[in-house]
């Protein structure tokens, strides 16, 4: 047997901190609540969240599913990657379709280009309900908004899967309390106190593999309410838009047509880390349309149930 | 370009509201450009449409909606910030006194408490509460930031009578140091950039202050033996267990002679893994599991621990923080988390209440929301507990109400030395 001593013995940098505490907090979850699943969208985030998942109860088989809510317009390549990933590591997969939601009348069609974000709430919280899920894993970070920088890393939800900011449990020392009446549940967030920095730099260290569109590559975009869409299967080119060919990639993975790309030549992890250190628009600035519409955006779908 | 590794610092702001800790952290954030140009243009904006100034700092932090129509913190915001050798955990706590249990939960992990306060009004009753509240969970080490300089025309006589009375608490509090800093977080003087106000002063900013405190004290204010709550058990294959949890108080080696708590059965630790791979050592904080050469029915609940051992109890003395709507009294039934094991506990008596402004304990048999007190609680199972001053992690423990399963009570092992 071979022996492999700790990358260092007698001091741990900030990245080994992350590491543990999470793995620490994926134990803590699973051994309190009685059926929890891990969501699961392809991006870097619940990539590095699987990873982590794996670790904390290795040799062992993943002891909960891991669940896509598929909005129908995703990158193929994220699903491709969601695919051989989860096959992988052997976990179970449960896809919940927003079209399923759309088609049992519970939400408005928003037609075949427009955007489903806000409907995956409800295809969520059906999904968690169908499946008695207590607990969900997720992978947001608290630098990535300011309502999720307020949010504990259980996050106590009600019947109606509702955060309500007001009335958060303390959350002292590292001790996570996730014991809930029936039909109320939490959300855990083991990354936290990781920042999009942190997350690349981890995924370097541990030589992930990720989705092909997260590095820069040649793709046709237009330039729609100052971003750069990916002309594809959900976005066309209207009539006053121009169809650029640019070396882009992706820093953050969501429906085809509200992320945007960013101008990037990062074809490698070691460039990308490189560019995160010295970028000048946060992460979901760049890239989510989804969060512009108002000043509290991310506070109240977070209210309604939202990840 | 290389990115150095980092350590990692924990802090917490307190001080009572208004003195200005959101406007503080803002302050560094922006003039050490830890922030993103949309996330300053969002605040920007939110500062015109709520008739506050060009840019009010405090909204970037001040995220929720009623927090900025209030122009309060109502819970605990988490900013992360870095240096070429450290990263910083920000925990920007609310001062309302309704809001204590946020500030707790911030400032329970916190390596260092950055105190902020007013200099025209000097040390408030919240400001008091809040630092008292530190110095029991465990702080050390606090930065002052004496704020509004610009108010008082930076004058060193307003600076120096509120100097006297800091100083005197954190005596009596037991820090172990304390920087003293004027600054005008308003207008940015002495936070990250030094000031031409201020040639009576020639200490540190308030980011050199935080740049060269220690971190990792939180990890490692323990004192004494090694230990490892078990969380979970694994499986391996060929039929061997090994325990998984969190190291706390020193680090574990393959080999050491180790004793499984309640049961008191000793035994070595033949092997250790970390993410399924095979380890030698485990330092704090390390997420590791272990096996022992004894077959054991440990599980979840049990303890690994190196002499020198805790203890292990049905009965114990605490200091609680009672964030209960209605009082907690004697003869009250509770659920206990203290590291992963869950038990129900009876209040045996209520020993008295802090009396802030004091440090005293006045005679009490109940305990208010917020108050900070004294109590001996009985738990039904046995616990393997430190004392909090040795060590945080098994001398720490919360309180559930077991109708609502809500978070009711922060509780520490132990008496602080200054009550």
């Amino acid at each position: 047997m071979t022996t492999t001593p700790l990358r260092t013995s007698t001091t741990t940098d900030h990245l080994d901190l992350l590491e543990s505490h999470a793995i620490f907090i994926l134990r803590e979850v699973v051994a309190e609540c009685e059926r929890p699943v891990l969501l699961f969208s392809g991006g870097k985030d619940s990539a590095v969240l699987l990873h982590l998942a794996v670790k904390a109860f290795a040799p062992q088989q993943l002891p909960f599913p891991v669940m896509h809510v598929d909005t129908g317009q995703n990158f193929p390549e994220v699903i491709d990657f969601r695919d051989t990933t989860v096959e992988r590591v052997g976990a179970r997969l449960v896809v919940a379709k927003v079209q399923d939601t759309i088609d049992q009348g519970k939400v408005q069609d928003p037609g075949a280009m427009g955007s489903r974000n806000r409907l995956q709430t409800v295809t969520l919280l059906d999904a968690l309900n169908d499946n008695n899920f207590d607990a969900a894993f997720g992978g947001a970070r608290r630098d990535e908004d300011k309502a999720r920088a307020k949010e504990r890393i259980l996050s106590f939800r009600d019947t109606f899967g509702q955060w309500d900011p007001r009335k958060q449990r303390p959350e002292l020392w590292q001790i996570y309390q996730g014991k809930v009446n029936p039909g109320e549940s939490v959300r855990a967030f083991p990354l936290s106190d990781w920042t999009e920095l942190d997350v690349w730099q981890y995924i370097e260290r541990e030589q992930m593999a990720l989705p092909e569109i997260y590095f820069a590559h040649d793709r046709d975009v237009v330039m729609r309410d100052g971003m750069y869409l990916a002309i594809g299967s959900f976005v066309e080119p209207r009539s006053d838009e121009t169809v650029e060919r640019l070396s882009v990639r992706f820093r953050t993975v969501g429906d085809a047509n509200c992320t945007g790309a960013v101008i990037s030549h990062a074809a490698t992890l070691e460039a990308i880390i490189n560019e995160v250190a010295l970028a000048n628009v946060s992460e979901r600035g760049a890239t989510r349309a989804d969060d512009k519409f108002s000043e509290t955006a991310m506070e109240d779908r977070k209210r309604e149930g939202y990840f | 370009m290389h990115l150095a590794t980092k350590d990692l610092l924990r802090l917490a702001t307190i001080g009572s509201v208004d003195d200005g800790k959101s406007t503080l952290i803002g302050r560094i954030l922006v003039d050490t450009r830890q922030l993103f140009d949309d996330q300053l243009d969002a605040v920007a904006e939110a500062s015109e449409k709520r008739g506050v100034g060009d840019l009010d700092l405090s909204f970037v932090t001040d995220g929720l909606r009623a927090e900025r129509e209030q122009g309060i913190t109502i819970d605990v915001a988490y900013r992360y910030a870095s240096s070429p050798t450290r990263k910083f955990i920000i925990a920007d706590c609310p001062g309302h006194v309704q809001y204590t249990a946020n500030m707790a939960t911030g400032a329970s992990t916190a390596d260092l408490a950055l105190v902020v306060l007013d200099v025209a009004s000097g040390l408030k009753e919240q400001t008091r509460r809040h630092l008292c509240i530190a110095a029991l969970l465990g702080v050390r080490s606090i930065i002052v930031a004496v704020n509004k300089m610009d108010a008082v025309d930076w004058s060193k006589l307003a600076f120096d009578r509120v100097v006297d009375e800091i100083q005197a608490l954190a005596r009596d509090l037991d820090f172990t140091s304390a920087s003293i800093i004027p600054v005008s977080a308003l207008l940015g003087d002495n936070v990250v950039e030094s000031s031409s106000h201020f040639p009576w002063y020639d200490g540190p900013t308030v980011l050199e202050a935080l740049e060269s405190s220690e971190a990792g004290t939180w990890e490692h204010t323990t004192t004494r033996g090694a230990r490892l709550p078990i969380q979970w058990v694994l499986r391996q294959p060929g039929g061997g267990r090994t325990y998984a949890g969190m190291v706390n108080g020193d680090t574990f080696h393959v080999g050491d002679r180790v004793t499984l708590l309640p049961a008191n059965i000793e035994t070595t630790i033949t092997a250790m893994n970390f993410g399924g791979e095979e380890i030698t050592d485990a330092t704090v904080g390390l997420a590791a599991d272990v096996a022992l050469a004894h077959e054991t029915n440990a599980g979840r609940g049990d303890l690994i621990a190196t002499a020198p051992l805790p203890s292990v109890v049905n009965e114990l003395k605490t200091t609680i923080c009672w964030f209960g709507v209605k009082p907690l009294v004697i003869g009250q039934r509770l659920k206990m988390k203290h590291t992963s094991k869950v038990t129900p506990v009876r209040v045996k008596t209520i020993n008295g209440v802090i009396d802030i402004e004091k440090l005293d304990i006045d005679e009490s048999t109940s305990l208010n929301t917020n108050d900070i007190g004294l109590a001996t609680l009985q738990t039904a199972d046995l616990l393997v507990v430190d004392d909090y001053r040795a060590n945080r992690v098994t001398g720490s423990f919360v309180l559930i109400d077991e109708a609502t399963n809500a978070t009711v009570a922060a509780g520490m092992v132990g008496h602080a030395s200054f009550l």
